[in-house]
């Protein structure tokens, strides 16, 4: 089995405003779904949410190693992307409460958010749905000869369905420029991906003759923008696809309110990952090496804190969708419209 | 104006379409070959009209045999700037790639707010009534209408084939055209002229006061020759193509059986759920008073397709058994 570790040395170190903004998208998204959270368990979002806490260094280190018109899609866990990618959170969180001023004007909710102005391409609350289209924009970026770069996440629960690895040799044989990328946080929902998953993911690369890459510490914003970085060069380069595994934990509950009656996860287990608090890691690692003081990071934090107080009150403000609105959007000739 | 067969009508309608526009592309198993007869002009590479020669493996696509991934690939390439044709050669492959119909192709303009456009045409041809057994002889289309975001067309002339097809590839959302194969090698002149049909807009095969038949696809033919026979009998019978049937025109349909007052729907496709029972409801809820007899549907049963010629070729509807309907509906027998 080919296993190919990530090279930091050939790439270009991201720059101090880069760090900065890594740690300030680390810290929306953080910010951000705990407020989502507390919000559903008020009854103040219906339905529910899945967060990302816990994974913003898998998530932040991958958005940014993208340019903004590149693309992207993602999953059911599907704020942190959106964010990730730098889209404004007063509508993303307008969307979560069912607004009208909601990014997709309240047709989609929390599974379902996309923002094209960034690249967003849509989440997906099928698990695994989203590949191929991620797949399907970088084969429109080839064949209109645009240097656009296109990034599919998934889970580890979505690399053991078929149609990953339909879009992953599809995408090898045409040489396309996109990125597979699976968010391994080890549990679909509450089953551990090694009892159901034979193999490493990341070696099934090398079965499609793509490159393949594991980042074991997922944890770390540097290695993951790494690991990105460089598949998306290859990708620009014309050397096709790559799969790349993160491996990281998600510190709340699959799902914000649920209740899972048999303890699938071993608390000691979740206890050693908290330790491993990504935002937490990158604030140290950056006044360790004298790019941010203290006071510096604590400003970050509150700047971010006060945007998501602003996206909430955006929302609040913000009028319900009029019922008539539910009849627009399927199709894109108003004449052919039948409600 | 040229001679045309049905199948030459859609190799002609991608042709200009490609020719038109770069971003039009052709995905699909066995497009480079030509093996459907819908991306070449004649049998060798060398031939004048060969869409690999005249386009490239850039823009013509031969795929693995991947159904979920060409329909997922197709859909995420038209939602960033391409407008693919997706050629699934055979309509029961479309399951395949039911999740990604369904959930992305269908749902992705209205789940993300309008955000997205979808110009793609989904091809695929319905191979009933040859012999070929369960497993390629679907009639599928009823099952796609049930699915919101979606159109639908079933072009049962060559002219139809050409001027839909133009017009679904010109539209910003997903298309289905079902072909059957029945109507391949049916002929008849069509415009050399670039045109397109707009959908919504049916087609009178033939005009008749006493009864009208709503036919689809091949049952369209087969529902004009029950139409000569009835003429003999003294039964003027209307024959109506609804060519689209997401959306349908539903106001051709109405006014038609306003005048007649009795009407016959036939389909290819089995019975329950079908575009029959779902044209049958409409005219009921709409204009009950006007009937002067009971609707008659003519379909395949709920009934999977058996292979044997002996078995088959009593499944769908024909000039028969559409008569028959006609005659029942007329009170004439």
């Amino acid at each position: 089995m080919i296993k190919q570790e990530a090279k930091g040395s050939s790439m270009a170190a991201p720059t101090k405003d880069q760090m900065l903004e890594m740690q300030r998208r680390m810290l929306r998204i953080r910010y951000f779904d705990e407020r989502a959270s507390k919000m559903v368990k008020r009854g103040h979002i219906p339905g529910t949410v899945h967060t990302s806490i816990g994974q913003e260094a898998q998530v932040v280190g991958a958005t940014m190693a993208l340019r903004d018109e590149d693309y992207m899609t993602g999953n059911h866990r599907s704020h942190g992307h959106p964010i990730g990618k730098g889209s404004p959170l007063g509508p993303l969180m307008a969307e979560l409460v069912g607004k009208a001023t909601g990014v997709c004007k309240g047709k989609g909710g929390s599974l379902h958010l996309a923002d094209f102005s960034v690249g967003s391409l849509g989440e997906s609350g099928i698990v695994g749905s989203s590949i191929p289209i991620a797949a399907g924009a970088a084969l429109s970026a080839s064949v209109l000869k645009k240097s656009h770069v296109s990034l599919a996440f998934f889970g580890d629960g979505a690399a053991n369905q078929g149609v990953l690895y339909e879009s992953i040799n599809m995408a090898g044989v045409w040489k396309l420029p996109v990125i597979f990328l699976c968010e391994n946080n080890q549990y679909a929902l509450s089953t551990p991906a090694h009892t159901v998953t034979s193999g490493v993911i990341a070696d099934r690369a090398a079965g499609f003759g793509i490159f393949g890459v594991r980042v074991e510490n997922g944890q770390d914003v540097l290695e993951v923008f790494n690991a990105v970085s460089e598949a998306a060069a290859r990708a620009r380069a014309g050397e096709g696809p790559s799969l790349i595994e993160v491996v990281t934990y998600r510190f709340n509950e699959h799902s914000e309110g649920l209740r899972i009656g048999t303890d699938y996860r071993d608390p000691e287990e979740r206890e050693q990952w908290l330790k491993r608090d990504p935002i937490v890691l990158f604030r140290n690692h950056l006044i360790a090496e004298g790019h941010f003081t203290a006071e510096e990071l604590d400003a970050l934090e509150a700047e971010v804190l006060a945007e998501v107080d602003e996206a909430v009150r955006f929302t609040d403000e913000s009028p319900y969708p009029e019922p008539e609105t539910a009849f627009a959007d399927l199709y894109t000739d108003k004449e052919e419209q039948f409600a | 104006m040229s001679l045309m067969s049905y199948l030459g009508a859609i190799g002609a309608a991608q042709r200009e379409a490609m020719d038109a526009d770069e971003r039009v592309i052709i995905i699909g198993e066995d497009v480079e070959a030509n093996v459907y007869g819908t991306t070449g002009g004649g049998k060798s590479r060398a031939d004048k009209g060969d869409f690999l020669q005249m386009y490239g493996r850039d823009r013509i696509r031969n795929t693995p045999i991947s159904e979920e991934a060409i329909v997922g690939f197709a859909a995420g390439a038209a939602m960033t700037g391409l407008r693919p044709i997706v050629d699934l050669s055979y309509s029961s492959f479309l399951y395949m790639a039911m999740d990604q119909f369904v959930n992305q192709v269908a749902k992705n303009r209205y789940m993300f707010g309008g955000q997205a456009s979808m110009p793609v045409v989904f091809r695929s041809a319905m191979f009933y009534g040859l012999n070929t057994g369960a497993h390629h002889s679907d009639r599928p289309y009823p099952m796609f209408m049930n699915v919101p975001g979606l159109k639908i067309i079933a072009p049962s002339s060559p002219s139809d084939a050409k001027g839909l097809l133009r017009y679904a590839i010109d539209s910003d959302d997903p298309v289905l055209t079902f072909e059957a194969c029945l109507l391949w090698g049916s002929k008849e002149e069509v415009s050399d002229e670039e045109y397109r049909i707009p959908f919504g807009k049916a087609r009178i095969a033939r005009e008749g006061t006493d009864v009208t038949v709503v036919a689809i696809s091949s049952s369209v033919p087969e529902a004009v020759a029950a139409a000569d026979a009835m003429a003999a009998e003294g039964v003027s019978v209307e024959v109506i193509d609804p060519r689209t049937l997401v959306p349908m025109d539903t106001r051709a349909i109405l006014e038609s059986v306003s005048k007649t007052g009795r009407l016959v729907v036939a389909e290819p496709a089995h019975r329950t759920c079908g575009a029959a029972g779902e044209i049958s409801a409409i005219v009921s809820e709409e204009i009950f008073d006007a009937l002067k007899a009971p609707i008659i549907r003519v379909t395949a049963p709920d009934m999977q397709i058996p292979f044997s010629p002996a078995l088959e070729k009593q499944m769908y509807p024909n000039r028969i058994t559409i008569a028959d309907a006609i005659r029942k509906v007329a009170g004439l027998r």
